[in-house]
Parts: C-alpha cells; sequence; structure tokens
C-alpha cells in the first residue's frame, strides 16, 4: 500500500494545475480517490460530514450484489446443461455460466466507464462513482444469450440520456440500469420477451418459458416449486432468479444502512396487497395464484431490493418512501396480471414511480409544512 | 408602418432573414417548441414525414399571406375564429390533393393531416407576424417557418426510419450481410417516444453550439 501511496504523491504534480497531464486531471482524481479515502477537506459554510463518502458506499452494494451474481453465474451454466439433459459438474457448469456471464459484464463497464469519463474530463467534473453499482445492475437484468453490442448500445443510451443528460450521478431521475433494460425492451423485444432467451443456448425441443410465461398463458400446472423459484434454478434474467440470493444482498444493503429498509417492505406490501385482491377478485387461474408467488417470480424481488432503493431515484422523505414503495408493488403485480404484452411489470413499475418520486416528496413536504403552521397558528390564538 | 418608405427589393436582407432565421435560431420545433405532436405522431417513416413538410409549408404560406392582406379588415375581436375558417379552407384543399394524388401517404398521416388545424404553428405565426405585416413579408415568414417545420420532421423522419426499419424512403438500405452478422432493426425508433428524444438531442446540440439561446 505504501508504495501505491507513494507512486500516486509523485504523479500527482503532473496533474494538477501547470503539469503535463492537466487535462487529464479528472481521470487521475478518479482512481486516486477510488484507492484511497480523499484528504479533501471542504473549507467554507457549515457541512455535515459521514463517515462514509460515496466511493465506499457504492461499494457497499456492489458487494451485495455478489451473492446474485454468482448465483447468475452458476445459474446460466445449469439451465444450459439441464435444457441439453446432459450429466454435468460442478466446474464445466461455472465455466459455461462465466463464459456467457463475464463478457456482458466487461462490456457493460467498459462502455459505461468510457462515457462517464469522456463526460467528466468534457465538463471539467470529478468522475461519478454511480456507473460502479449500474455496470452490475445492468448485467444482471439481462437475458444470459443478449448480443453484446446490444448491450453496448443499451449501456450508452442509459449512461447519456438516462443520466448525463440530466447532469450526472445524482441528477438523474429514471434508474440508468432499468432504462438499460426498458430500452433493450422496446428496442429489441424479440431479445427480451418470449420462451427461446431465457436459457443459453437452450436445446431446441426444452421449453424455456419462466414462470411468468407459464402465467402469462394460464399454464399455472406448469409453474415450478417453490423451492425452486426461492432457489432460484429456474431460467430467467442472469442475476434475479434466486430470490435466496437477493435476500442475503438485502441483509448487506440494510444492515450498513445503505438501501432502506422502508422501501423493500412497503414494495413487498404493495405486492402481497395487490396478490390478495386479485385472489378475491379470481377472474382467472393467473389471479388466483397465492399472493406470496408473486414475490418469488420474476424480477419481484430483485427489483424490490436493488432497484427501488436506488437512492438517487426514489422518494426523499418517510412518508413518501411508503407511498412510493407501496405503489411500485401494487403497479407491478397489475402489469404482471392484466398486461399480456409485458410479461414482467416491475422494471416499468419501477421506472413510472421513479418519475412521480418528485411530486410524491413535494407533497409530502407541503403537507408537512400545512401541518406544523396550523399548529403555530393554534399556538398564537 | 405608417411612414413611408422606399421600395423594398423582394429579397431584400431582411426578407431573406424571414426564411432563414425560423431554419435555426428560431425554429419553431426546437426554440419555440411548437407543432411537436405532429412531429412525434407522423416522422416513423420518411415519405409521410416529407409529404407533412409540404403540407404544413403549403398551408403556413398561404394562410400567412391571405390573413395577411386581410388584417386591416377583421375586427380584433373576432380574428381568432377569422384565422381559423382561413387555416381550416387551406386544410381541406391540402387534404383533398393529397387523397387525390399519393393516396397510400395520406391514409398514413390518417388524421394528422386534418389536425394542422390545431398545428401552434399555424396560429402562432399569424398572430405573430401576419396580423401586423404586409402580405409579401408574411409570405415568406410562413415559407421559412414551415421549412424549418419540415427541416425537422425530416430529420427525425429520417433517422427513426433508417434504424428504425433499416430504409430509407421505403426501399431497404441496410444490407443483407449485416443482418446475416447479428444486426437487428431496434424497435424503439419506430415508437414516438424515440422522436421526443431525438428532437431533445437536436436541441442540446443546438443549444450546446450558441450558448445565447440557454435560459437560464
Amino acid at each position: 500500500m505504501k508504495f501505491l501511496r507513494d507512486f500516486l504523491d509523485k504523479q500527482k504534480p503532473h496533474f494538477t494545475k501547470g503539469g503535463r497531464f492537466e487535462k487529464l486531471h479528472s481521470t487521475f482524481d478518479a482512481f486516486e480517490t477510488f484507492l484511497f479515502v480523499p484528504n479533501k477537506v471542504t473549507s467554507s459554510g457549515a457541512h455535515i460530514r459521514d463517515a462514509i463518502d460515496m466511493k465506499r458506499t457504492m461499494i457497499v452494494v456492489v458487494l451485495s450484489l455478489i451473492p446474485a451474481l454468482l448465483f447468475g453465474i452458476w445459474n446460466v451454466g445449469y439451465q444450459h446443461y439441464a435444457s441439453h439433459g446432459m450429466a454435468y459438474d460442478f466446474w464445466p457448469i461455472i465455466g459455461f455460466g462465466l463464459l456467457k456471464v463475464l463478457p456482458i459484464l466487461v462490456v457493460s463497464y467498459v462502455v459505461g466507464l468510457a462515457i462517464e469519463f469522456a463526460f467528466a474530463q468534457s465538463r471539467g467534473h470529478e468522475v461519478n462513482e454511480g456507473f460502479l453499482v449500474s455496470g452490475i445492475l445492468i448485467p444482471l437484468v439481462m437475458p444470459p444469450d443478449v448480443p453484446l453490442w446490444m448491450v453496448a448500445l443499451a449501456t450508452a443510451f442509459a449512461v447519456i440520456i438516462g443520466k448525463e443528460v440530466f447532469g450526472g450521478t445524482g441528477m438523474n431521475i429514471l434508474n440508468p440500469a432499468l432504462t438499460a433494460r426498458a430500452f433493450m425492451f422496446f428496442a429489441y423485444p424479440s431479445e427480451m420477451s418470449g420462451d427461446k432467451i431465457w436459457i443459453a443456448e437452450k436445446a431446441d425441443a426444452f421449453s424455456g418459458a419462466t414462470p411468468l410465461g407459464h402465467l402469462l398463458v394460464n399454464e399455472v400446472d406448469k409453474l415450478p416449486t417453490n423451492l425452486s423459484m426461492f432457489m432460484g434454478t429456474i431460467p430467467g434474467s442472469i442475476g434475479e432468479t434466486s430470490t435466496l440470493a437477493i435476500i442475503l444482498g438485502g441483509l448487506v444493503l440494510v444492515i450498513t444502512g445503505v438501501g432502506s429498509l422502508r422501501i423493500i417492505l412497503s414494495v413487498v406490501a404493495g405486492g402481497i396487497g395487490m396478490g390478495l385482491l386479485f385472489n378475491l377478485w379470481g377472474a382467472n387461474e393467473y389471479m388466483n395464484i397465492p399472493a406470496y408467488q408473486h414475490l418469488l417470480m420474476g424480477g419481484f424481488a430483485f427489483g424490490a431490493v436493488f432497484m427501488a432503493t436506488d437512492p438517487v431515484t426514489a422518494a426523499q422523505t418517510a412518508k413518501g418512501k411508503l407511498i412510493y414503495g407501496f405503489l411500485i408493488g401494487v403497479m407491478a403485480i397489475l402489469i404482471r396480471v392484466f398486461n399480456p404484452a409485458y410479461p414482467e411489470g416491475m422494471m416499468l413499475a419501477i421506472l413510472l414511480m421513479n418519475v412521480f418520486a418528485p411530486l410524491i416528496d413535494h407533497y409530502v413536504v407541503q403537507a408537512n409544512i400545512k401541518k406544523r403552521l396550523k399548529r403555530v397558528k393554534a399556538a398564537v390564538v | 408602418m405608417s411612414t413611408k418608405h422606399e421600395k423594398e427589393p423582394l429579397f431584400s436582407a431582411r426578407n431573406r432573414k424571414l426564411i432563414s432565421n425560423p431554419l435555426g435560431m428560431e425554429n419553431p420545433i426546437t426554440v419555440q417548441v411548437l407543432g411537436i405532436c405532429s412531429a412525434l405522431a407522423v416522422t416513423a417513416k420518411l415519405k409521410p414525414a416529407f409529404v407533412m413538410a409540404v403540407s404544413v409549408t403549403v398551408v403556413t404560406m398561404f394562410s400567412n399571406l391571405i390573413i395577411s392582406a386581410m388584417r386591416n379588415s377583421i375586427p380584433p375581436r373576432i380574428r381568432i375564429i377569422v384565422q381559423l375558417v382561413v387555416i381550416a379552407s387551406l386544410v381541406i384543399v391540402v387534404d383533398q390533393v393529397l387523397k387525390a394524388y399519393v393516396y397510400d401517404v395520406s391514409r398514413q398521416l390518417s388524421v394528422f393531416v386534418g389536425l394542422i388545424i390545431t398545428n401552434c404553428i399555424l396560429m402562432g405565426r399569424l398572430e405573430a407576424f401576419a396580423m401586423s405585416n404586409k402580405p409579401w413579408p408574411s409570405f415568406l415568414d410562413g415559407l421559412g417557418n414551415g421549412l424549418g417545420y419540415g427541416l425537422i420532421l425530416i430529420i427525425l423522419g429520417f433517422t427513426r426510419e433508417l434504424f428504425g426499419s433499416g430504409a430509407i424512403w421505403g426501399y431497404s438500405i441496410v444490407p443483407q450481410a449485416l443482418f446475416d452478422f447479428g444486426y437487428k432493426n431496434n424497435g424503439f425508433f419506430i415508437l414516438p417516444p424515440m422522436a421526443l428524444i431525438i428532437v431533445g438531442i437536436i436541441i442540446w446540440i443546438q443549444r450546446s453550439r450558441n450558448p445565447e439561446l440557454v435560459e437560464d
């Protein structure tokens, strides 16, 4: 570590004002602060300081995604061999999974970070950390067989149109990873839905439908068991199949205080509430499945834990978080059950509520101001 | 206007500006943000976008001309309804011409030809320009704004048809080899939201090149 610090200190003068590489100053800064907690202190005004800075926060999120990623790698391999009915060992499965998942991960990071660095450089900003998380979220919500150039295109779209246009990390209205997925969904529907794409290099005779795909055509009897949906040994996007791995990651987020438990719980409450309501209605078989099963299928758990809790795009007030989360749960199940064109409603539900989050916050704050003004008036009179 | 002035040449610098300004710094779509609805709705393909651009240009030109010629005899309190009658008559003429000569495009444009009547650019130009200027400059102003609108429509139609359908003017131009290689048409370009994003990108480029357009 010492020699790394020394090396950085030696290079630093070249990147400060007047140095040889003055123009690349923000790039140097990015690497330096990535490796070491910066020693810069705000010199004016009163500030509340947190012991943890943004890079360290982002790393916690990345760590919490590791279980889902590892399980996803295994599952991609497992689904492939299972569809061919072949005997399989642990290592070939992991090998195949790595072969499929790693390129997507690399493409997402390289394209996204290149754009982030380019924008930071041209605007003279520091490089934003936000993409460290988006870069790993994007592969996790893609199907395993997705062509790499599409991943590159979707990532570029998400970073430029979803984020940089609004001013970069912290200013975006929509969650960048979901923006990438929504772009893919509308641009290349044949690569993002149906029953062909959820298993990498699937055998032709094998049905590769996801649980939601089965439900869409009212094949309730073909649903996998609750246990396999909970463990995640089902076809689906790379990182979202295993509810167990997601709960592990969610625990990390909640214990470190990085993710909001309030949002997660209210999303779950919204989903279960809507599920129960449909049970009462019971117009078709899809409406009759037990409400808790909705939580195990598709991207519900993944969205609730990793997407809805994104601190930038979620509601900020305590009451607002409850409303925001609850409506995500309700919308997700509503879209799932009612709209045959969109088998998975979680993505659209979160993006929709992202748009509404500032409005929710506004009314929560206004209501609070009104309440307190009333109290003041009562006290004066 | 009351002072007597010398006869202006037909294409004086001032008149030329009437045409060139709306193409850039006063573009009805990217700067005034008018006529967005039809710009999103009819630009999935280049051909309907082009026909729409021509139709709107013809209507703006002649409605500006007619209203400007009538401007001194229109009672101010009913001027809007008079303007609407003129626009509506012109739109009906355009609609009939399209039906007679390019029926397939007319079918594609469907209700949006009729909706030219409600295009904000038309009313905007009549109120802001034709009501207080002479017929010839009004005619040129109509032409300029129609072209400014049409320019954006054609950029949109070109981009969206190229990436959304792999074609230009209905002819496939993306080579089959590229599709064999794994390329796919981007369905998002067919959808209206992409048109909005492209308009946004055009505005972004225009404003970063002309900082005086940026509001606080």
